[in-house]
């Protein structure tokens, strides 16, 4: 029981049946919250499959082209992307082991992320007082709760991102604060990319 | 608004929601209280509050956590069976003038509960736990890539199956059958808080599942032996990865559907509403992209557990693994592209129609490509007919057949007249039952020894599987043939009295299902007490091929003392045959995640929360949900999550296997 697992291709030699108590499973949790994030994308995919069904049931009610700002939410989409850069910029704070720098831009991707869920807000607020809300029709229906679903995300990204700033601040860059927060930038990531999809499908095409 | 302090407490729950004036339920009522008060207090007696507590509820042992999941599945087993027999006597004597003892609106009920148990809480936890217990040992790991995920998933299941009971007594189920169809289940139609259960019980079970997914994907695909690649995995693992696949691809449409449901019950949303531009058919095709990936997922396992079994009991290697594995890969892919034969009389028109029957005739061919490796297996095997194998032969003959009537279904013009039929129920139940069912009965007869030490009493298990066996033909045949005399599913009463003999003699063999229910528990008590009798010392009382058997029965902690190294598929056969001599010194201290309370409490805060948001009670639900996100945060700061059995320990405990296995 000498040599661990590097004998099985050994010819000749006896076959090792047991490992010698080196072996260790490496870790899983990344293609774990990939796979989270997929099965969240799943969740996307029916809101978006809902919204290309009913997307122009406007019931006699008004459509994207009469109620969307589309300024307005490029501005938002503006936010949602530079927070991603920002994010990029404290995962290499991190990279080279810079707590303060870390600290600092996540700060600022979470300022831009609140920017972006105020913005939305203010736009269902808008679009509730004009008599659109989710109720209107089954168009406004689909479009609040994909939309809303996105922002949801968002607001939680961010109650992340607030307890890992704590988290570092109180514990370093130790090796489960550095996983945890390259899980919170794909999923960061990954809400940037589902609303690149919101802002062609819903928004873009909502208007033409 | 005036809605005042108690409202936003209370919601719609008073009184009223008791149901006393229901006799049948406030015995069950009394029943439940009665043997609830009775395991309490022996809990009490015997002090095991403690060892309960710390021991099960919070422990995160993938084989503690597979032994719940098959508990929970066994006793909700008794309750969706209970409501199965209801129905069957009903609908035996609901004739002409009998109204028989189930009114209409409890009927609609009780149907409704029987699928959603059986499928959700029966089903599904029986396979979990199967895969729970058996998938890390088969891999040679020592837990599952997220132990403390898994303890939350499978409390997140007790959670929803808790709600399901809940409205037993409080409120009522819903009354729309087991996918809840809009617009029946819609505001308009079903106000009454029965849906509500339904969608809370399913949304918090079915957070659990998903997880479950996840967490198996990522043992199996990280946590192997050295030496197993993916084509050296026992076909139980690799129906396992399938299954988890399909439920980390499917249970988070499930959600999001019910999801849109929800919104239309409780926010006014139009999605599957008649008017302002909903539409009900939507949700259909949504629940259904669900709903069929879903058997697979039930049905992919227990084929595993088969192939196991056949292999062991024949003694020989599984006849064409490979096929077996690429027949799995292409029934899991298949099983997304048929959803819409539930549906062939919504109008989609001939095209889309030919395609979706055209692609379920075609599931049947790597289907059959599995029975014929069975069965080749079996040719010129040294066949023992220990119960697991008994099993294993009911479900070739059974499901072959249920197989036959779905490639009925599966034609579309026949589908126009079978659709919604009792033929419908007949087939389905003869492929669950007959594959799902039978599949977990040979899956715990095989493993119950690896588990708890000691067999299973044979003949009790004999007496138990030729009741199931007849009792389900005697059952659903009677459905077949009133299906293809045009009765429809659901109802509650019927005038025809030339009818009635088929249904007096399907209650006969609910009857006869019940006796072998009964002889299954009698089965474990009987074990139980026999247990020094039916002890096995060596770990491996079949001679088995897989590496669960290379371990002690019941498995140490850790699993195994030193990872096994595997060389060829069936390592644990060719560790055998080439003489691999078990380690019995120089053990080293093994890393283990720690126990935790974390994902109980979690989870019961979201049953609780689901609890409130059925009965609108606003304030709790916020409560409850505010509560929820905090303690998930807390416990992101618990750091210090594993710890290590010393090298004693394992020395201890090893010695005992030692001296277990010169005495065997």
């Amino acid at each position: 029981m000498s040599s661990s697992s590097s004998t099985l291709t050994a010819t000749g030699a006896a076959p090792v049946f047991y490992d010698n108590g080196d072996h260790h499973p490496e870790g899983s949790t990344l293609l774990g919250f990939w796979m989270y994030l997929m099965s969240d994308c799943l969740i996307f995919a029916v809101l978006f499959a809902t919204f290309a069904v009913l997307g122009r049931s406007y019931a006699a009610g008004p459509s994207g082209a009469d109620l969307f700002d589309l300024p307005l939410v490029a501005v938002n989409t503006g936010l949602l992307l530079f927070s991603s850069i920002t994010y990029g910029f404290a995962m290499i704070a991190m990279q080279h082991g810079k707590v303060k720098h870390l600290l600092a831009w996540l700060a600022v991707t979470g300022l831009f992320g609140l920017g972006f869920l105020s913005i939305e807000l203010f736009e269902f607020s808008h679009l509730i007082h004009e008599g659109a809300g989710p109720q209107r029709s089954a168009f406004l229906s689909s479009f609040f709760t994909l939309v809303g679903t996105h922002g949801l995300h968002v607001t939680f990204g961010i109650l992340w991102l607030v307890t890992l700033m704590f988290q570092v601040r109180k514990l370093g860059l130790t090796f489960e604060n550095k996983r945890r927060l390259v899980c919170l930038s794909m999923f960061w990531h990954f809400l940037d990319v589902v609303w690149i999809g919101v802002f062609t499908f819903v928004y873009l095409m909502g208007v033409l | 608004m005036n809605m005042n302090l108690s409202e936003s407490i209370f919601g719609r729950l008073n009184w009223e929601a008791i149901p006393y004036h229901e006799p049948i339920l406030v015995a069950t009522f009394a029943g439940v209280v009665l043997g609830g008060l009775a395991v309490l207090a022996l809990l009490t007696k015997m002090r095991l509050w403690g060892p309960l507590w710390r021991d099960w509820i919070c422990s995160i042992d993938h084989k503690k956590i597979g032994i719940m999941y098959m508990v929970l599945g066994i006793v909700m087993l008794l309750r969706g069976f209970a409501d199965a027999i209801m129905m069957r006597m009903h609908q035996a004597v609901a004739f002409g003038a009998n109204e028989g003892f189930l009114p209409p609106h409890h009927y609609d009920q009780v149907f409704t509960a029987h699928g959603v148990i059986m499928i959700f809480f029966v089903a599904m936890p029986l396979v979990t736990g199967l895969m729970n217990y058996l998938v890390p040992l088969q891999i040679g790991a020592r837990d599952v890539a997220f132990p403390f995920l898994n303890n939350f998933s499978f409390w997140m299941t007790t959670g929803g199956a808790v709600l399901v009971m809940m409205s037993l007594f409080i409120g009522e189920f819903a009354k729309t059958g087991w996918l809840a169809y809009p617009p029946l289940s819609g505001l308009l139609a079903s106000p009454d808080v029965g849906v509500d259960y339904y969608i809370w019980a399913l949304q918090v079970a079915g957070v659990g599942t998903t997880l479950s997914g996840i967490n198996l994907i990522a043992t199996i695909l990280k946590m192997r032996a050295p030496g197993m690649k993916l084509m050296n995995m026992p076909v139980f693992t690799w129906t396992a990865l399938v299954t988890n696949v399909l439920i980390v691809a499917t249970f988070p449409i499930l959600g999001a559907t019910l999801a849109l449901l929800t919104g239309d019950r409780y926010l006014g949303t139009n999605f599957f509403t008649n008017d302002l531009g909903g539409n009900p058919m939507l949700y259909v095709n949504l629940i259904w992209i669900w709903g069929h990936p879903e058997v697979y997922i039930l049905v992919l396992p227990v084929f595993g557990v088969f192939s196991e079994v056949v292999s062991t009991f024949s003694g020989k290697r599984l006849f064409g693994y490979a096929s077996m594995v690429y027949a799995t890969c292409v029934i899991g892919v298949l099983s997304y592209l048929v959803w819409l034969h539930h549906f062939f009389t919504m109008g989609s028109g001939a095209s889309v129609n030919s395609f979706f029957g055209i692609t379920t005739m075609i599931i049947s061919i790597p289907t059959g490509a599995k029975i014929f490796n069975w069965l080749f297996t079996m040719y010129r095997g040294r066949i023992r007919f220990e119960v697991p194998m008994l099993w294993t032969v009911g479900f070739m003959v059974t499901f072959v057949i249920g197989g036959m009537t779905g490639v009925m279904l599966a034609v579309p013009a026949a589908d126009f007249v079978l659709h919604n039929s009792l033929f419908l129920i007949a087939h389905f139940h003869n492929v669950i039952i007959g594959g799902v069912v039978f599949g977990i009965f040979a899956g715990i007869n095989y493993w119950f020894p690896k588990a708890f030490g000691y067999k299973l009493d044979d003949f009790w298990g004999r007496v138990s599987f030729w009741f199931w066996l007849v009792g389900f033909w005697v059952a659903f045949t009677p459905l077949y043939v009133l299906g293809l005399m045009g009765v429809t599913r659901r109802m509650s009463h019927f005038d025809d009295p030339s009818l009635q003999i088929w249904f007096q003699i399907a209650a006969v063999g609910a009857g006869l299902v019940a006796i072998g229910i009964a002889a299954f528990l009698v089965q474990l008590v009987v074990s139980y007490l026999r247990r020094e009798q039916l002890r096995d010392l060596t770990g491996d009382p079949w001679n088995a091929r897989t590496l669960e058997w290379s371990t002690a029965s019941p498995p140490p902690d850790y699993n195994f003392a030193f990872t096994p190294v595997v060389h060829d598929t069936d390592a644990w056969h060719d560790m055998k045959q080439r003489g691999a001599r078990r380690p019995t010194g120089g053990f080293k201290p093994i890393h283990m995640p720690k126990n935790t309370a974390a994902g109980f409490v979690i989870a019961m805060l979201a049953t609780a929360m689901g609890f409130a948001l059925v009965w609108h009670m606003w304030l709790p639900a916020a409560l409850a949900f505010a509560a929820m996100v905090i303690a998930a945060i807390v416990h992101t700061f618990n750091y210090d999550r594993d710890f290590h059995i010393p090298a004693d320990e394992v020395t201890r405990s090893e010695d005992a296997r030692t001296r277990a296995l010169a005495a065997a």
